[in-house]
C-alpha cells in the first residue's frame, strides 16, 4: 500500500502513516449529487481508531454534505462507507448511531422544549430497551433503566462542563456555550466510538476554543474516542488534529499532517486564490 | 477523584429519589378521591338526565382528544383526518355487534337474547379489541405516505385520508363483500347496534345512562393512564424529540419510521375505542356522522387545552363538548327567543366556537393548561421581547 495521492483516481487510499491496521471508518469515493450540482465528488477518507481528523475547506466545499453521508442523513450517489468493518452505506441513521457514530451540528440543533437533561436522555435512546408495553406497565426493569439513564445523563452533562443548576433548564433558555456543551453531551450519551463535530468552535472566543480543544483531546485520551472534525478555526485544526483533509468544490485537494497541508500549494490557492501573474 | 465519585453517587441517588417521588402517597390519595368522585357522579343526576348524556359524550371526546394529542401534540404530526378513526371504530360496532352481516352466525360472549339473532355478535370488550387492532393498522397505513412529509403537507394528506374514509362510508353500500352483504349501509345507517352486555351487570339500556357513564369513565381512565405513562417514557421522549427537530432526533438514533408509525397507531387506536363506544351509545352507525368538522372539533379541543399537554387535552375536550352538548342546546338554547329573536342558539354553535377559539388564541396562545415545557418556553420568550406586543403562538 502506497500513501495516497490526492489527485489520482477515486480509489481508497490510506493516508501516510495510517496504512497499518484497520481504520475505524473508511469512506470510499463518496459522491453526492443534488440534481446537477455535485456537492461531494469522489472523496475518500480513512480514519484510524483513536485519532483526531479534521476536514477543512472554504464555504460550500461539501464538508457538511460529507458529514451527512457519514451519519446517514443523505444516501451517497455512489461510493461506500465502512464503519468498524461493516458496510453502512445504506444503513439508516439510527442504525449507525447504535453502531457507534454520533454527531453535533453546525447550527446547534437541540430539542428546544426539552430540558438539558432530557436532551441527553434522548441521546441515550439507542442504548435503552423500554418498549411501548413495558413503559405502560412500568415494569421494574423499565424503572431501573430510567433511573440509570438519568444518572448517566447527569454524569455526561457534568463531564461536558454544564453547571449542575442548569440541568433542568430548557435547552432554548441556555446560553450559547452551554447549548454547545449539551449538544456534545447528547452525542456522548449514545456511547459512540466515532464522534463527528461540525464546527464546534463556531461563535466561541479564543479561550473557549482552547478549552474545547483540550476537551477533544481528553475525549480521545480518556474515553478512547475517535473524532472527526469540521473546523474553520485554523488554530484549533492545527493544534488538535493528526490528519487533515482539505475539500474544495466537493473534491479532496489535499490530505496529510497539518504541517503538510499548510504548505500545500493547492490548499493555499483554494483559500487565498491564484496569484495574478500578468 | 474520590470527590468526583462521591458527587456522581449523590446524583445517582437524586435521580432515584426523583423517580420514586412522582407517585407519592398524597398524590395517590388525591387521584383516588378524584376517581371515586368521578365514579359517584351519576348518582347526583337522574338516570336519563341531559347532563349525564352530555357527560358521557364529553368523556368519549376526552378519549378522542387524548388520542389526537399523541399524534399532534406529542409527535407534532398535524392530523386533520382523525374522523377516519371515529368512523372505523364505530363501524367495528356495526360489523361485529349487529345483524348487519345477517348471513353470518357468530356469537362470542353476548347475552342470551343476542345469541339468537343472525349476524356477528361479539361482546363489547372484544369489539373494543377489534376496533383497536383495526384502527392501529389503519393509523399505520395513513402514516406511511406521510413519513417523508412535514407540517402542512401532512395535514393535507391526512385530511384527504379522512375524506376518503368518509366517502367509502357513504358509498360502502355499493361495495358488495359476499353474498349481497355490503361494506357499510351508507347514509341509511346500520340500525339497532347491540347494546353492550356484561355478565352480572346485564345488558345496557337507554333508560338508565349510568352504566354507559361508568363504561366510558373506565375507558377514559385507562387511556389517560396509558398517556401519562407513555409521556414520560423512552417512546414519549422520542415523539417530542421528533416534533422538536426531526433531523437531530434521527441523528441521535431515533428510528423515524417506527416512532412515527407508533404515534399514528397509538393515537388512532384511542380514536377507534372512542368511536366504538359512541357507535354503541348512539345505537346506529351512519355515514353522515363522520364529517370533516369532527376532526376540527377534536383538534380545537387539544389546541384550546394546550397542545402536547395531557391535562390540557382532558379539560379542552370537557370544556368544548360541554358547551356543545349541554350549555348551548340544554341551557342557553332558548336565550334568543327570550329576546324575541326567531332562532335557537344551536344554529349559532359554530359561530360561538369560532369566537371562543379566537378569544383563547389571542389571550392565551399556549392553551388553558399548557405543557410544562411549552409554558416555560412561551413565558420566557414573551418577557424580554415586550416590544412585540402580541405573543407569538408556538410553532
Amino acid at each position: 500500500m502506497s500513501p495516497g495521492d490526492a489527485t489520482s483516481a477515486p480509489a481508497p487510499s490510506p493516508p501516510a502513516g495510517e496504512a497499518a491496521g484497520e481504520p475505524l471508518l473508511r469512506a470510499e469515493a463518496l459522491t453526492k449529487r443534488f440534481g446537477g450540482l455535485t456537492a461531494v465528488d469522489g472523496v475518500s477518507l480513512w480514519i484510524a481508531p483513536r485519532s483526531i481528523v479534521s476536514i477543512i475547506g472554504p464555504n460550500g466545499a461539501g464538508k457538511t454534505t460529507f458529514f451527512n453521508m457519514l451519519t446517514g442523513l443523505y444516501k451517497p450517489t455512489s461510493g461506500r462507507i465502512v464503519f468498524a468493518g461493516r458496510d453502512v452505506t445504506r444503513a439508516r441513521p439510527d442504525v449507525r448511531t447504535k453502531l457507534g457514530v454520533a454527531r453535533t451540528f453546525q447550527n446547534i440543533r437541540l430539542f428546544g422544549a426539552m430540558s438539558a437533561l432530557e436532551n441527553v436522555v434522548v441521546g441515550r435512546h439507542v442504548r435503552m430497551k423500554a418498549g411501548l408495553l413495558g413503559s405502560i406497565a412500568r415494569t421494574p426493569s423499565v424503572r431501573r433503566e430510567e433511573q440509570e439513564v438519568r444518572a448517566r445523563a447527569r454524569e455526561v452533562l457534568a463531564y461536558a462542563g454544564l453547571a449542575k443548576n442548569r440541568f433542568d433548564d430548557l435547552a432554548v433558555n441556555l446560553s450559547y456555550g452551554d447549548q454547545r456543551r449539551v449538544e456534545i453531551a447528547r452525542a456522548l450519551a449514545s456511547d459512540p466510538t466515532l464522534l463527528l463535530l461540525d464546527e464546534p468552535t463556531a461563535g466561541m472566543n479564543p479561550q473557549e476554543s482552547d478549552r474545547l480543544t483540550e476537551f477533544m483531546r481528553a475525549l480521545r485520551d480518556d474515553l478512547g474516542l475517535t473524532i472527526l472534525l469540521i473546523e474553520h478555526d485554523m488554530k484549533v485544526v492545527m493544534g488538535v488534529s493528526e490528519q487533515v483533509t482539505v475539500l474544495n468544490h466537493g473534491e479532496r485537494i489535499a490530505e496529510g499532517s497539518p504541517a503538510e497541508v499548510r504548505a500545500d500549494p493547492a490548499v493555499i490557492e483554494a483559500y487565498l486564490g491564484v496569484q495574478d501573474k500578468s | 477523584m474520590s470527590e468526583l465519585r462521591a458527587q456522581i453517587e449523590e446524583w445517582r441517588a437524586a435521580g432515584r429519589r426523583q423517580v420514586r417521588r412522582l407517585p407519592s402517597w398524597s398524590n395517590r390519595a388525591a387521584v383516588g378521591i378524584l376517581i371515586v368522585l368521578g365514579a359517584l357522579l351519576p348518582f347526583a343526576f337522574a338516570e336519563t338526565s341531559g347532563f349525564l348524556n352530555a357527560t358521557i359524550i364529553s368523556l368519549a371526546y376526552v378519549v378522542m382528544a387524548l388520542g389526537l394529542n399523541i399524534v399532534v401534540g406529542f409527535a407534532g404530526l398535524l392530523d386533520l383526518g382523525y374522523v377516519a378513526f371515529y368512523a372505523i371504530g364505530a363501524y367495528c360496532v356495526g360489523w361485529f355487534g349487529s345483524d348487519f352481516f345477517y348471513k353470518a352466525h357468530l356469537h362470542v360472549g353476548v347475552s342470551h337474547f343476542a345469541g339468537t339473532l343472525p349476524g356477528i355478535h361479539f361482546n363489547f370488550i372484544l369489539i373494543l379489541v377489534c376496533a383497536v387492532a383495526i384502527t392501529s393498522v389503519m393509523g399505520c397505513l395513513i402514516g406511511l405516505p406521510t413519513l417523508r412529509l412535514r407540517g402542512d403537507y401532512i395535514a393535507i394528506v391526512t385530511l384527504a385520508f379522512g375524506e376518503i374514509i368518509g366517502v367509502v362510508a357513504v358509498n360502502g353500500q355499493g361495495i358488495n363483500l359476499v353474498d349481497g352483504m355490503t361494506l357499510t349501509a351508507g347514509n341509511l345507517g346500520i340500525p339497532a347496534v347491540d347494546l353492550p352486555y356484561f355478565p352480572i351487570v346485564g345488558t345496557f339500556n337507554l333508560l338508565d345512562l349510568r352504566p354507559w357513564y361508568w363504561l366510558i369513565f373506565v375507558i377514559m381512565l385507562v387511556v389517560l393512564f396509558v398517556n401519562l405513562r407513555v409521556r414520560d417514557s423512552r417512546l414519549g421522549r422520542a415523539w417530542v424529540a421528533l416534533r422538536e427537530d426531526e433531523v437531530a432526533a434521527v441523528s441521535m438514533g431515533i428510528p423515524l419510521v417506527r416512532t412515527k408509525l407508533l404515534a399514528y397507531a397509538t393515537g388512532a387506536s384511542f380514536g377507534g375505542m372512542s368511536g366504538a363506544f359512541l357507535g354503541a351509545y348512539f345505537t346506529t352507525v351512519n355515514a353522515g356522522q363522520f364529517a370533516f368538522s369532527f376532526s376540527i372539533f377534536v383538534l380545537a379541543m387539544i389546541i384550546v387545552g394546550g397542545l402536547g399537554s395531557i391535562w390540557g387535552a382532558v379539560f379542552g375536550a370537557l370544556l368544548l363538548s360541554y358547551i356543545n352538548y349541554y350549555l348551548i342546546p340544554d341551557v342557553l338554547n332558548g336565550l334568543p327567543g327570550d329576546f324575541g329573536l326567531n332562532f335557537s342558539l344551536t344554529q349559532l354553535s359554530f359561530g360561538i366556537f369560532g369566537f371562543l377559539l379566537v378569544i383563547v388564541m389571542v389571550l392565551r396562545p399556549q392553551g388553558l393548561f399548557p405543557e410544562r415545557r411549552r409554558a416555560l418556553e412561551l413565558t420566557e420568550a414573551i418577557a424580554p421581547g415586550g416590544e412585540e406586543g402580541a405573543p407569538v403562538p408556538p410553532t
